[in-house]
């Protein structure tokens, strides 16, 4: 596999860790967060924090579409499926989200609703067009990544003349959350950011500069592949070393600083910011997402069928809040491992392979069992 | 199955002819689809009795039995079809135990409106794979269910064998120490499967490799050694399987990535569907964990199986009360290779 199998290099690997560990000074301690799921993902399935010398922590970010998707509006998804009868497509995470009441999306198919997994929001069009007296929704989510896709979907629909098609718009934009977070405690937390992958190919590197200019954060710019989020840490150290704060591009074959104009400019052509937004773990933060505009509003779900906003509390013992902003680490939590595992998910974290929680019970966990012996990295 | 030839008016129409609610009747429709379709492909002097069961000679030894339903969808995939995959599927688990399979029995489910061109597809290649494995199917069964409460054709067949004196084979028996033998590539079945199912394309294609492997378990037998499971990793794949061999035993694991095999094409179509290989169906591997000291002659006898070409020493079993399954990563990082949670639904971002 070209272009994929150069950057799964375990040699490349060692000698990065290696570069790594002379690099780091062994008095400080840094703490970097990837902010995005895939990220997590990465470091998890390869085992990176074994490479890394003990006092270079990696805090998981809050990047992960379904794990910030909080419980209302997972419950309007359920509500049109269930009330009033709606095929909704979604992407195949969101199925397992828990919602009020025990259900999820998945849990509700089983009730008898119709929920579709699709892998584009064009299989949702075509749905519509081949169903033309069955109202279908797209349950939108994801970050800038997921976001011209969905406004591909709606242009297309209006070009067809669809009246059954909609979509309920939960698109969130990552620079938000990571003034929330560094407006709150992270901004003493952290030392450094691994900056997104494939949200920077759309928006450029250019929106992180008020991170290293106004926070004194460095953002380093990564690739979802093992040898990127190596290269990156290193680069990350290096900065911090030499007490700079500035925004670098490791991700150089894909991202740009001005990110993919066309890709902006139909984003912009559809959807416009909302006012506030509740996120999961991060609570309501103004001008984090996206809604459609007046132009598009006959494709809007929330108007369509006047979806009410109410917001719903997460399970009492859940710490996913702490732990999309950095504040804990998923064996923190007193339910990770026993009443919340991934087939079991009762917080959001434990759902997507890319949730932090989920990451670290499904390739990590056997590092809190000290008893569970440990085999040799070689 | 009854075998008897009523006078029928007119042959089934194999070409054009839809299966419908009176082939599962019991009535004289049922009849002629089972002289003309299943009894002439499947034809066997044990079906020929025609009675409700087959009348089979005692087998000599410990017998083992075992049963497989089978409701994949596409029908027809690169590299087999539903038919063949239920002869394989169950002659494997019954080779898994350590048995020569000798028998299979199939149960048919059919819809209502399905083409008999497409059953009779079917059924000729449930006949094909038997006779290549010399495992005759013996008896069985045929019902229809109305258009929509099925999926054109679910089939359930069961084998039974008969184990080899001396030997015995199970998943509790995997001891600290042992080695984990890994017959072949992984996930071409279900990636064949999936990438026909969502209509992906590749440079080189994915080809199921669903096969019968009792002649693979039998030179394994042959070698004589110390081994002690057998398993086919079917569904949930290499790392579910592992899981429920090392939770059966009380053991741990720990996993060579670099040792594992995965063909570049399956790698390519997994990471377009952000799925991991370890979780993806096989239909024609097998892993075997034997004492260590036998390891490399079992090896070898893979390797000299055209079945087992490219066998691989994938890792060790380790005592570890957790039951972990690890791995150490290509990087040299670790990491569980843990059961498969769900359905593998594919990652969005």
């Amino acid at each position: 596999m070209k272009y994929i199998t150069e950057f799964r290099d375990g040699e490349l690997a060692r000698s990065l860790a290696a570069a790594i560990a002379r690099e780091v000074e062994p008095t400080h301690e840094y703490r970097l967060m990837e902010f995005c799921g895939g990220h997590t993902h990465a470091i998890s399935r390869y085992g990176l924090s074994d490479l890394l010398p003990a006092n270079v922590r990696l805090i998981h970010g809050p990047g992960c579409p379904v794990c910030v998707l909080p419980i209302g509006r997972v419950d309007h998804a359920i509500k049109l499926a269930l009330q009033h009868e709606v095929t909704l497509c979604t992407y195949g995470d969101c199925l397992r989200v828990p919602a009020s009441e025990g259900l999820s999306l998945l849990k509700a198919r089983a009730r008898g609703a119709d929920v579709r997994m699709v892998y584009s929001t064009l299989d949702a069009l075509k749905l519509a067009q081949a169903n033309p007296n069955q109202q279908v929704v797209f349950f939108a989510i994801g970050f800038e990544t997921t976001t011209p896709p969905s406004a591909v979907a709606i242009k297309q629909a209006q070009a067809l003349g669809l009246k059954n098609f909609s979509v309920i718009c939960n698109h969130v934009l990552t620079p938000a959350a990571m003034h929330a977070i560094l407006a709150g405690d992270g901004g003493k937390l952290l030392h450094g950011f691994v900056g997104p992958a494939h949200v920077s190919t759309v928006i450029g590197s250019a929106p992180y500069e008020p991170f290293a200019r106004d926070y004194g954060k460095p953002v380093v710019i990564a690739g979802f592949e093992p040898l990127d989020v190596m290269q990156a840490i290193l680069m990350l150290i290096r900065q911090i070393n030499a007490g700079r704060a500035e925004v670098e591009n490791e991700f150089t074959r894909a991202v740009t600083a001005e990110g993919n104009r066309k890709a902006q400019a139909l984003v912009a052509d559809v959807f416009e910011l909302r006012d506030a937004f509740e996120w999961r773990g991060l609570g309501v933060i103004p001008h984090s997402a996206l809604k459609l505009r007046e132009a598009y509003a006959e494709f809007d779900a929330e108007r369509r069928f006047g979806l009410e906003y109410r917001s719903v509390p997460d399970h009492q013992a859940c710490e996913c809040g702490a732990i999309l902003r950095g504040e804990k680490r998923p064996q923190q939590c007193r339910i990770f491992g026993t009443a919340c595992t991934p087939d079991n998910p009762v917080g959001a974290c434990m759902v997507s392979s890319e949730g932090a929680c989920a990451a670290h019970y499904t390739y990590g966990r056997f590092r809190e069992h000290s008893d569970s012996p440990l085999p040799q990295a070689g | 199955m009854s075998l008897k030839k009523p006078n029928y008016i007119r042959p089934l129409d194999l070409k054009n002819g839809r299966v419908d609610m009176s082939h599962g009747s019991g009535g004289r429709a049922m009849a002629q689809l089972i002289a003309e379709l299943f009894a002439a492909e499947l034809g066997n002097p044990y079906l020929a009795q025609g009675n409700d069961g087959a009348l089979l000679p005692p087998p000599g030894g410990r017998l083992v039995m075992a049963t497989d339903s089978h409701v994949v969808s596409p029908l027809f995939f690169p590299g087999g079809d539903i038919g063949a995959l239920a002869v394989h599927g169950t002659i494997n688990d019954v080779a898994m135990m350590g048995a020569t399979p000798l028998y299979l029995a199939a149960g048919f489910i059919l819809e209502e409106g399905f083409p008999l061109a497409d059953l009779q597809r079917i059924v000729r290649s449930m006949a094909q794979a038997s006779r290549d494995a010399g495992v005759l199917v013996v008896t069985g069964d045929t019902k229809v269910v109305e258009q929509g409460k099925g999926d054109g054709v679910f089939i359930t067949t069961t084998g039974v064998g008969v184990v080899r004196d001396g030997v015995t084979l199970s998943g509790d028996l995997a001891r600290p120490g042992d080695r984990i033998l890994l017959s072949g590539h992984i996930g071409d079945h279900g990636m064949a499967i999936l990438s026909q199912r969502e209509g992906l394309q590749f440079d080189a294609s994915i080809v199921s490799d669903s096969t019968a492997l009792h002649t693979l378990t039998a030179a394994l037998l042959d070698c004589g050694g110390q081994l002690r499971v057998l398993r086919d990793p079917t569904r949930g794949g290499l790392a579910t399987t592992l899981n429920e061999i090392a939770s059966q035993s009380g053991v741990g694991m720990v996993l060579q990535e670099s040792a594992i095999p995965v063909r570049p094409a399956v790698d390519a179509a997994c990471e377009l569907l952000g799925l991991d290989p370890l979780y993806v169906a096989n239909e024609g591997k097998l892993i075997a964990i034997c004492a260590p000291a036998d390891a490399p002659r079992l090896l070898a006898a893979l390797r000299a199986h055209p079945l087992g070409t490219d066998a691989a020493d994938i890792g060790e079993v380790i005592a570890d009360a957790h039951g972990f399954v690890q791995m150490v990563t290509r990087m040299g990082g670790r990491r569980v290779v843990d059961w498969l949670t769900g359905e593998q639904l594919p990652r969005i971002c």
